[in-house]
């Protein structure tokens, strides 16, 4: 999908154009959100839960450094080849080199929005060795030459007969034929025969523990699982943030992912991966590509808490109505528009934009991220850096201008009432980037500055 | 690559925000007043079924009656009278045609209906995942209320890999229907001796 030079709300434009898909896709999501609220209204303790969660996770970024140094001792005295890239493009590289010492140029991966931040399917793909997604989501919007839209729900933007059409052309399931049930069985077959011939494996880490050097990786297809107990080579991929303190962390933050991302009680596997089998290789590479450099923001550090749920946009009304691709960044949504700045502040100066604040995202988060905070103090940033979109700089500079003088200020909001009222065609344009998506006022008589003077001032 | 190391962590050192400590342990007010039932009741709201039996000889005729002529592979000497024999230290990839797998868990837990099961219990890690049909016994006794009581259970034990698994293998990729069996089993039951 070519999203070059667009940004959210132009995006938006493009999701909005079938208002039928945005009401069914506003719908799902807030199906979504609702079962999260009855699973988290079935634990008393939740609040305490998330309170936990949150301090631990405070902890981690307090104390990274020893935890990290931990955490690689451990998992090395386990078997465990560690690996370090500071970058995306290290990472790639380091995937690519442990396949290429193995001949391997054929492999699987299951769900992990790291390498998607990496973009290292298309890097792979570009030096010769086939990548096959495993999750089904991610399957289905690989076939479609997309990227996923939800972080937990990659297809989530998808209708069943689209994915029955791509299963038609790509796997040979009957033309027309778009039952779920049959769908996920033939996507069954074909990834079991995936899973029993491919040699290396790729996961995700959900947690990693310092003081094991274990790691957890969530699934509910099993797919993480197939995949890294069939291969002989198990290569796990994990971002620097993703380290608890100690084993018994786990209950506080398995008891609260599922249940904020889908409201299960918890995914079919939890499962945690310390020893390569007998035979097997198993590597893990802890990943920087910018963290540190949030680490070293305090306004928005703790956006590395996040436990990538989902449940900020499942929640937001401005995602559930825009769809995860106008967010042009790996991770979508509330928590996404927080991340992507500081990644890279021009590309993506647009997405705190992308928000009403209404903080719904920092009600529902499991680790108590401010997020709607963080992505009002990004838009300072990003306006004082001179990243602002050009049409909202220019806005902004108009008002300055306005608001400077009392005289101007007054002038201006006559001469706004009189285009108003006698030259509408002024304002209800295009031009105007308030009109694009709002109605304008009916037009008042008189300023509430003229409505004081002459009703309380002669008084 | 050794340079990375060493540059990632001087970046956290000098960027990482004055210490905060690590909370006390939460305190559960979760409670059961019969986590069995409540056990079962979340195992079939995902999926899965569980089975009162009074001993091995009830799950042996369970599994004549419900598997009848099929691949079954079990890691219970208890149940060798209705499994394959000699099949442990196959190649995985051969239990594909695994009909139905029957392992024991240590534990269960009754707020998600996850058992906790390590590799000595699985003998080869693949078989859990991938036959068709996965089978768990487990003690009346051994249902614990929550994950914090679970990982009190575990404590610092020591196994090369341990999965919680809590009902069939599913999805809900395509506009969120449920489908059990996405890539693993397609049904879960589980044999509690009470």
């Amino acid at each position: 999908m070519n999203t070059a030079f667009k940004d959210h709300s132009e995006l938006s434009d493009l999701f909005n154009k079938d208002e039928a898909r945005v009401d069914w896709h506003d719908e799902t999501l807030w199906f979504v959100r609702a079962k999260r609220d009855k699973a988290a209204h079935g634990i008393p303790e939740w609040e305490s839960l998330r309170e936990a969660a949150s301090q631990i996770k405070n902890n981690v970024l307090s104390n990274l450094q020893d935890y990290l140094v931990e955490f690689e001792e451990n998992a090395k005295k386990n078997g465990v080849t560690v690996h370090w890239a500071a970058d995306a493009a290290e990472h790639n590289q380091i995937v690519h080199k442990i396949l290429k010492d193995q001949g391997v140029n054929r492999l699987i991966k299951s769900k992990s929005m790291l390498t998607e931040e990496c973009h290292l399917n298309e890097y792979l793909k570009n030096n010769g060795v086939e990548v096959i997604d495993t999750d089904l989501g991610e399957r289905i919007v690989q076939l479609a030459e997309e990227p996923p839209s939800h972080i937990v729900l990659p297809c989530i933007h998808k209708k069943k007969e689209e994915i029955g059409d791509l299963f038609h052309e790509h796997l040979g399931t009957p033309a027309g034929m778009s039952d779920p049930v049959f769908l996920t069985a033939a996507a069954r077959k074909h990834l079991r025969e995936t899973f029993v011939t491919r040699k290396a494996a790729i996961t995700g880490v959900n947690f990693a523990v310092a003081e094991t050097g274990e790691f957890v990786v969530c699934t509910n297809e099993g797919n993480a699982d197939m995949g890294a107990h069939l291969a002989d080579v198990h290569i796990a991929c994990m971002g620097i943030e993703k380290i608890i303190p100690k084993r018994n962390n786990l209950g506080v933050f398995l008891r609260l992912l599922t249940r904020s991302a889908t409201g299960q009680p918890i995914t079919t596997y939890s499962s945690h991966f310390r020893k390569p089998r007998p035979g097997q290789q198993m590597h893990l590479i802890l990943v920087d590509n910018g963290r540190t450099t949030q680490l070293s923001r305090p306004d928005f550090r703790n956006s590395l808490k996040c436990i990538r749920c989902a449940a900020c946009m499942n929640t937001c009304p401005v995602y559930r109505r825009s769809g995860g691709h106008s967010y042009h960044t790996a991770i979508a949504g509330p928590i996404g528009s927080i991340l992507a700045p500081n990644l890279d502040m021009k590309e993506y100066a647009d997405l705190p934009f992308a928000s009403t604040l209404c903080g719904s995202c920092s009600n529902v988060c499991p680790v108590k991220i401010n997020i709607h905070e963080q992505l009002y103090k990004w838009r300072q940033v990003i306006v004082k850096e001179g990243y602002a979109p050009a049409k909202k700089a220019i806005a902004m500079k108009v008002m300055e201008f306005t608001l400077s003088s009392p005289l101007i200020y007054k002038n201006a909001g006559k001469a706004g009432r009189w285009f108003m009222k006698h030259a509408p065609f002024t304002v209800n344009n295009k031009l105007n980037l308030w009109y694009d998506h709002r109605e304008m006022p009916e037009v008042p008589k008189e300023s509430f500055g003229e409505w004081y003077n002459k009703n309380v001032k002669n008084d | 690559m050794t340079n990375s190391r060493a540059e990632i962590l001087a970046r956290i050192l000098q960027n990482q925000p004055e210490l905060s400590p690590l909370p006390a342990d939460l305190v559960t007010v979760t409670h059961y007043d019969n986590p069995i039932e409540n056990f079962k009741t979340i195992l079939s709201n995902i999926g899965g079924l569980a089975v009162n039996v009074l001993d091995y000889q009830g799950i042996q005729d369970y599994i004549k009656t419900h598997f009848p002529d099929q691949r079954i592979v079990s890691t219970l000497a208890e149940l060798s009278a209705v499994s394959e024999q000699g099949w442990e230290n196959l190649d995985p990839h051969s239990y594909e045609n695994v009909d139905l797998a029957i392992i024991r868990a240590h534990f269960g837990v009754a707020e998600n209906a996850a058992l906790w099961i390590t590799e000595d219990l699985m003998h080869q890690r693949a078989v859990p995942f991938i036959c068709q049909q996965l089978a768990v016994v487990i003690n009346a006794k051994d249902i614990v209320e929550t994950l914090h009581d679970a990982y009190v259970n575990i404590a610092d034990s020591v196994y090369g890999f341990g999965t919680f698994i809590a009902g069939p293998s599913k999805t809900a990729d395509i506009e969120q229907s449920l489908v059990l069996g996405a890539h693993g089993p397609k049904g879960m039951t589980v044999f509690i001796l009470d």
